[in-house]
């Protein structure tokens, strides 16, 4: 959903522009509470996966594509706020050097992939997760539910600016018909792909995804409350 | 934790080698249709509103490398450089926003219940 320039007028593209730099000034100071040493490296790769998903088109029909967004899944794999920053770099790095996304469309892409994609997929997330039992195996699914969320509502919000501020007048009703209509279909693919990483990376390392920290918390003082039901008073150290 | 350092450097090998194989592979095989975006721009009618960006002369611009004509090296050569630049910037940006010195609360707490040494787990 990279928005080249020319969609939007001057006015929508600047006071986007002012919501991106907002949302990653806000993102830069939480992200801080989000990186370690540990976390740090990883969500470099997690941008750095997003740049090489994303350049992988797939079929969704009567010759339409889609990519990822990768909102939903930078969100769950490293956090929200770095969520934000993850693909707040990839659309710059696309932006500069792809040609992919306009320059004074930037703020706007930020803003729907970065900004809309990131919240509405960790907030889905984070309620689906609420729902399902506190099990690592609940993870992937609830991120699934979420990132097919957050394609759709990122198209409506870029409605929304079109009809604010787009450069030709289209009825809205039929810019919303068909955005909402393409973009369901792109979220399936989202859903998948973000379902297959998050359970690959649950699977291997679960210490390292931000949004099973509760089911890991909750298998450790399982785990801990086993250990010590089956050890012998006196003999645990 | 679950290996310590060399787990960690192993699994994040790991995981950059499948955004390579994605980038330089899997991409190949990407559908050439237009994005849902862009259908829907020319659907409606408002396509041609569309300006090119002004970075359209770069060298890596629509994912493929000036001067290279096969298409599979031109994209996966852009795709990598692609890669070089998000790691790079991203990474960098992430590791000094990171708090140094430290590992998570879980990990902390854990510390807590005593000296776990490593390999221990």
């Amino acid at each position: 959903m990279h928005v080249p320039d020319g969609f939007l007028d001057a006015p929508t593209s600047i006071a986007t522009g002012v919501v991106a730099a907002g949302a990653v000034a806000v993102a830069l100071r939480g992200a801080r509470r989000e990186l370690d040493d540990r976390t740090a490296p990883m969500a470099g790769l997690v941008a750095t996966f997003v740049f090489a998903a994303q350049m992988v088109n797939f079929p969704v029909g009567a010759g339409t594509s889609g990519h990822l967004m990768g909102g939903a899944l930078a969100a769950v794999l490293v956090g929200p706020w770095t969520g934000v920053l993850c693909v707040s770099v990839v659309l710059i790095v696309q932006a500069l050097f792809m040609a992919d996304g306009g320059i004074t469309a930037i703020g706007t892409n930020i803003t729907l992939l970065a900004l809309v994609g990131v919240a509405v997929g960790w907030l889905v997330f984070v309620a689906v997760r609420a729902i399902l039992p506190r099990r690592l195996s609940s993870v992937a699914p609830a991120a699934a539910v979420a990132a097919l969320v957050s394609v759709p509502v990122a198209s409506l919000v870029f409605t929304a600016l079109f009809a604010v501020g787009g450069t030709a007048p289209i009825a809205t009703d039929r810019v919303l018909t068909a955005m909402l209509t393409w973009h369901l279909a792109i979220g399936v693919g989202e859903a998948v792909v973000t379902a297959l990483v998050v359970g690959a990376v649950v699977a291997s390392r679960p210490d390292l995804v931000h949004g099973a920290r509760p089911a890991l918390a909750a298998r450790r003082a399982e785990t801990a409350a086993r250990v010590a039901a089956a050890t012998p008073t006196g003999e645990r150290a | 934790m679950s290996g310590g350092a060399r787990s960690n450097r192993r699994f994040f090998a790991a995981f950059l080698l499948v955004s390579v194989l994605v980038a330089a592979g899997l991409s190949y095989f990407a559908s050439s249709h237009p994005d849902g975006l862009e259908f829907v721009a020319e659907e409606t009618g408002f396509l041609d509103r569309a300006e090119d960006s002004p970075t359209a002369a770069s060298p890596l611009a629509d994912y493929t490398t000036e001067g290279v004509d096969n298409a599979w090296a031109s994209g996966a050569i852009a795709g990598v450089a692609g890669l070089a630049l998000t790691l790079g910037l991203g990474g960098g940006l992430f590791w000094v926003l990171r708090r140094k010195g430290e590992d998570d609360a879980a990990d902390a707490d854990e510390d807590a219940d005593g000296p776990v040494t490593a390999g221990s787990r």
